[in-house]
């Protein structure tokens, strides 16, 4: 598989961008007002490339496709995405498969910054984006910062103290959130919701904020994936293969947490892709970066946006439950069927 | 001539060899970690073709002196040079293309088949995003077929043995195609017939050009297979040369503590 992956690289490419758009049809056609897949192809073309194709439709069709639907539909995707190769980043970076977005702590550090934007008594917003989102994505790279400097800078050797630094880190923040939690009063529910994650506060200006960031940090990764390759053997092994380990950890390190702020301020703490699209990539392609980070960005995207689908059918249910429920046992089943060759 | 100017790795080595300067050396090497003195002016220089055992009781400075070598860690005073360049003056890729390191023997955090890993020892030549070209899987090829592991290709590294597991990292650093390798007790872990197949191998490299350099435990081992021999005591160089005048019964005792005649005994296996 991971060869003829390989060696047809753009039939691979290909293939992903069909089942993306496909995902895009569906997840902008289906809801509480079915759309047409052609209706809907007519209003993206028309307000893309300013075509028409001779179909006719409503206004309200417009709006719920443009306005609503399609943002949504693509902020999965670029989140999705973002938090599939933070995942790779993570893993690769600490040797750790258990590793994932959060392991620096940014989920705490977002989750308490946007309880305490709600719990302040004062209300700012600039263009689309309220306090709730300044903080949370401060509050996870403010996170990530303070476990990278007190965690020993991932100095040789110290994974394990990066790692557990991390922890200790998270366990102070998510005290300062549950009292945050606790004194919120009649706000409680605005936090909880951003601890469940969703992507109903997806909208074009939003979108313009994260979407730029993370394709840029995804692509800026794929750039690093000879070291994130070199550091698998370890820090010496890296070293003796021309990588400055130190330089590229910090880099790399800044990155995973960049995605994974830029995502949460939109959507809310959303696990799961993190954690289980680089393994199953893995499984498919082999380790090698070079071709984990892309296709963990096509697989990422896919996922999370097939589950806001579901979501969304099932009345808006908090995507984690429907990326659990349904992914959770598909990865068990994968787990089991894979061969030695491929072990996680 | 200088890396800058050479072509290639194998120009700079040659270059040097021809102007009888050595390829790797260190003078008046020390290197000091937290306070502690590991090893002491050490002045070891080592030419193109040479072979050489590092020999020394545990907690000598002999991966320290591997490491201060390498790059991996700074000298407290002294320098290393590489073909005649100071060694932190030459950019990484460069150092990894003329002098490739087995890597220790250690868990990979995921599945990997043996020719991935391998081809791991070509990152220094691969171009950021376009993977193996040609040349490097014909280099990956070779190192699997010139260490004997053709018939592990496909496996999993995880689930191969330790002897196989050292052949494999092996291939790595020759999938590097330096002129310089080196090597940190490439046999612990190993039975004797591994440990005398690895022996073979790197003299069969070093007769075909390539440059080795490997810290040993096994005395008996290293004046069997080695032509030049380095001895490190407590952080200082105490001998240097072949076999019969560096491992001569008094410095054996004096500096392992051991009767020599059990090295004696142990030479007659190899």
């Amino acid at each position: 598989m991971a060869a003829r992956i390989r060696s047809r690289p753009l039939l691979v490419a290909v293939v992903a961008v069909v089942i993306l758009m496909l995902t895009l049809l569906a997840g902008v056609g289906l809801g509480t007002v079915p759309i047409s897949p052609a209706e809907t192809i007519g209003v993206i073309l028309h307000r893309t490339l300013g075509l028409d194709l001779g179909i006719t439709w409503s206004p309200a069709v417009e709006t719920i496709v443009w306005d609503l639907r399609v943002p949504r539909v693509l902020t999965s995707m670029v989140i999705g995405a973002g938090l599939a190769v933070a995942g790779v980043v993570f893993q690769g970076l600490l040797r750790n498969p258990l590793a994932d977005p959060y392991v620096l702590g940014t989920a705490s550090g977002a989750a308490l910054g946007a309880a305490v934007a709600v719990v302040l008594p004062i209300q700012v917003a600039f263009l689309a984006f309220t306090l709730l989102h300044g903080f949370a994505f401060a509050g996870a790279l403010f996170a990530a910062w303070l476990v990278f400097r007190l965690g020993g800078g991932g100095g040789p050797g110290g994974l394990t103290r990066l790692l557990l630094t991390g922890y200790a880190i998270a366990s102070v923040l998510t005290a300062f959130l549950t009292l945050a939690m606790y004194v919120s009063g009649s706000e409680l529910r605005q936090i909880f919701s951003f601890l469940l994650g969703g992507l109903a506060a997806a909208s074009w200006s939003r979108l313009a904020f994260a979407g730029p960031l993370i394709i840029v940090t995804c692509l800026l990764v794929f750039r690093r994936a000879r070291a994130l390759d070199g550091m698998l053997l370890g820090d010496a092994a890296a070293h003796h293969l021309g990588i400055d380990v130190r330089r590229e950890r910090r880099a790399l390190l800044a990155l995973g947490s960049m995605a994974t702020a830029a995502g949460v301020a939109i959507s809310g703490l959303i696990g799961f892709v993190g954690l289980v699209v680089p393994h199953v990539v893995r499984l498919i392609v082999g380790p090698r970066a070079s071709l984990v980070v892309p296709i963990s960005v096509l697989a990422g995207a896919w996922l999370l946006s097939a589950a806001d689908l579901v979501a969304r059918m099932l009345g808006d249910i908090p995507v984690g439950v429907v990326m659990a429920l349904l992914g959770a046992p598909f990865f068990v089943i994968l787990l089991g069927r894979s061969r030695v060759r491929y072990e996680l | 001539m200088t890396f800058a100017d050479a072509v290639s790795p194998a120009e700079a080595v040659a270059a040097a060899a021809h102007a009888g300067v050595p390829i790797l050396a260190a003078s008046a090497l020390s290197v000091t970690l937290g306070g502690t003195s590991i090893i002491a002016d050490i002045d070891l220089a080592i030419a193109s073709g040479d072979r050489l055992a590092l020999v020394g009781p545990n907690g000598a400075g002999k991966s320290t002196l591997l490491r201060a070598l390498t790059g991996m860690v700074a000298p407290s005073s002294g320098t290393v040079t590489l073909c005649g360049s100071p060694l932190s003056a030459i950019d990484r890729r460069t150092v990894a293309r003329t002098l490739a390191v087995v890597p220790e023997l250690q868990e990979l955090p995921f599945g990997m088949p043996v020719t991935d890993v391998v081809a791991l020892g070509r990152l220094p030549f691969e171009p950021p995003l376009t993977g193996l070209r040609g040349t490097d899987r014909a280099a990956v090829d070779d190192a699997i077929e010139r260490v004997g592991i053709s018939h592990l290709r496909d496996r999993d590294v995880r689930v191969l043995s330790m002897g196989e597991r050292q052949l494999v990292f092996i291939a790595l650093a020759l999938a590097q195609e330096a002129p310089i390798l080196i090597l940190d007790e490439p046999t612990v872990h190993l039975d004797i017939r591994h440990q005398v197949e690895i022996m073979r191998l790197l003299t069969e490299l070093n007769e075909r050009g390539t440059t080795v350099i490997a810290v040993l435990h096994d005395l008996a081992f290293a004046a069997h297979f080695f032509p030049r021999i380095a001895m490190i005591a407590d952080g200082r160089l105490v001998a240097d040369g072949p076999a019969q005048d560096t491992l001569d019964d008094d410095r054996i005792r004096s500096v392992f503590g051991v009767d020599p005649a059990l090295v004696r005994l142990s030479a007659s296996r190899a």
